[in-house]
């Protein structure tokens, strides 16, 4: 336990540190690629809540990280046009203030997640992955037709949203800021995960039954998993358009989705730490190997498959042991 | 005085098989009861019944509720702790958190578990998968407690296990009737052990209540009868 200790500060620092040093030596770019890399770590440590702890193996989470993105969008949008979101019943109009951005984002993916967990909870296997997906899908087209807010083409933006005492512009500025909101959140989940909540809730996924005859009801604990998840990946979602200046139904599709139940996988199923290796490296991978050919996907495939082959607890696994047991 | 936990004519079935045809039994309040009978006469499917885990018919009332058709997290909640048969305990949790994910407030917490069980305070961090059978009892007992209980039934809770531990266990049992005036319902194919702990003892046999009463009157002739002994 303690070398997972000491392995977790170690890649934390790491993650604080390469893009400092990035941003002495001059290549600012090397600091959005880790803000990009932090930022989808987020989105995967929102999954991870419900994929690691919970067992739910969501295809829809990319739902929440588009919904955090539209709202990120819409609400710029409306600002940077002068225009109100809506007039009646009373005025709202845009905003260009992260805070207020996010808790739009996160309530919003929140009830979302409520309405979607309340569905497809009564399912489990692969009728859940399936129901999930499905509403993935329903939300990717929604987008792809909304033409209100730029249809297929997206949404543009043309400054990069403010926040207080921060110059968003710059960018390890705005990565110190993703660098913050990720640890805090990890923080939270570490707590989350040792309270008598997670252990249920980890409990809940090995026998539900057995967490039945102790009183706590086991879909209820997967219900609030699942907000909990949502509302994390929605935040992640509203960071990423804002890092892009951009928002675009990709945000919603499956594709999303998939990457970042790669992320955990690749990472460490059932660890803390899995999702934020998976995202850091799959990042690394799309950069180096992006670089080489456009079908650098094809490497990555064949990494995933020597992950799930020969180290089933994830990058993390292999260096680590399989400390965590997972079924 | 009106009992705790009271099943009358309660009926059951798995599918098309029927099970229980009319099982009737009463526990009162610190009252100490044994469900007894030979294999596959519907001990343990009763207990799933009073538990909430198998649709019944007839009457399950506790606390003068009808608990019958809740579910069986429901039923918990109302203060029935279950001790299931097999231990099942959480194997990819610690002890202590095996006991923490059950924790309810109350007069049991951790430490009064330890206390009653020492070998699990010793065992705290380690995973209950490691545990042997002996000790995954133990926990599944503590685990029953930590809910905090008005009623706590062990469904065999000491099948399979070498004497020494068994004695632990039975005296672990009698510790808390004496101790902590919970009722309990017991299921065990130990007679000796029951006739010494328990207060009144119900026979189940091919799905009926064939015998109730006071565990000193149950004399060898229907102990013969029902359980072979």
């Amino acid at each position: 336990m303690t070398r997972e200790t000491l392995f977790n500060s170690a890649a934390l620092a790491a993650l604080a540190l390469v893009p400092l040093w990035a941003h002495f030596s001059g290549e600012p770019f090397t600091v959005t690629l880790a803000t990009r890399a932090v930022i989808l770590a987020l989105a995967a440590v929102g999954l991870h809540i419900a994929l690691g702890l919970g067992g739910l193996v969501s295809l829809g989470h990319a739902v929440f990280f588009g919904i955090g993105g539209y709202a990120m969008g819409i609400l710029a949008h409306h600002a940077q046009t002068y225009t109100p979101l809506m007039e009646w019943p009373f005025v709202i109009e845009g905003t260009k203030s992260m805070p207020v951005i996010w808790l739009v984002a996160v309530v919003l993916s929140s009830v979302v997640a409520y309405f979607i967990g309340l569905l497809s909870l009564r399912t489990s296997g692969v009728y859940f992955i399936m129901i999930t997906l499905a509403f993935g899908q329903m939300f990717f087209f929604f987008a792809i037709s909304w033409s209100a807010y730029g249809g297929e083409d997206g949404l543009s933006i043309y400054v990069r949203n403010g926040f207080p005492g921060v110059n968003t512009l710059v960018p390890i500025q705005f990565y110190a800021l993703c660098f913050v909101i990720l640890a805090a959140v990890m923080f939270f989940a570490a707590r989350l995960q040792r309270s008598p909540f997670g252990l249920a809730l980890n409990a809940a996924r090995q026998a539900p039954d057995r967490v039945e005859t102790v009183g706590l009801n086991p879909m209820r604990l997967r219900l609030i998993a699942f907000v909990l998840s949502g509302a994390i990946t929605g935040l992640a979602g509203a960071l990423f358009a804002d890092l892009n200046r951009f928002v675009s139904p990709t945000m919603f599709s499956w594709q999303m989705s998939g990457e970042l139940i790669i992320f955990i996988i690749l990472g460490g199923l059932g660890r803390l730490y899995g999702p934020v290796v998976g995202a850091v490296v799959f990042v690394a991978l799309e950069h180096i190997l992006g670089d080489l050919s456009d079908y650098w996907h094809i490497y990555l495939g064949v990494l995933l498959l020597g992950v799930v082959l020969f180290a089933r607890g994830g990058i993390i696994g292999m260096l680590l042991g399989r400390e965590v047991a997972h079924d | 005085m009106s009992a705790l936990l009271a099943l009358s004519n309660v009926t059951a079935s798995y599918g098309p098989s029927q099970a229980l045809f009319d099982v009737s039994l009463s526990i009162g309040e610190g009252e100490v009861v044994a469900l007894m009978g030979r294999n596959g006469m519907g001990k343990s499917t009763t207990v799933k019944t009073i538990c909430g885990m198998l649709p019944s018919g007839g009457e399950i009332r506790f606390k003068d509720k009808v608990i019958g058709g809740m579910p069986s997290h429901k039923v918990a909640r109302l203060g029935v702790g279950l001790v299931p048969e097999g231990r099942r305990c959480f194997a990819d949790l610690s002890v202590e958190e095996n006991l923490t994910a059950a924790a309810r407030p109350g007069a049991w917490d951790f430490a009064k578990v330890a206390e009653l069980f020492p070998r699990l305070a010793e065992r705290r961090n380690q995973k209950a998968a490691s545990l042997s059978g002996g000790e995954q009892q133990m926990l599944a007992i503590g685990r029953a407690l930590m809910t905090n209980p008005i009623l706590v039934i062990l469904d065999e809770a000491t099948e399979g296990l070498a004497p020494i531990i068994r004695q632990e266990i039975w005296a672990a049992i009698s510790h808390l009737k004496n101790s902590s005036g919970l009722s309990i319902l017991l299921v065990d194919k130990s007679l000796k052990e029951l006739q010494q702990v328990a207060d009144q003892g119900v026979i189940l046999e091919r799905g009926r209540t064939v015998w109730s009463g006071r565990m000193a009157d149950l004399d060898a002739e229907t102990g013969e009868k029902y359980l072979g002994i």
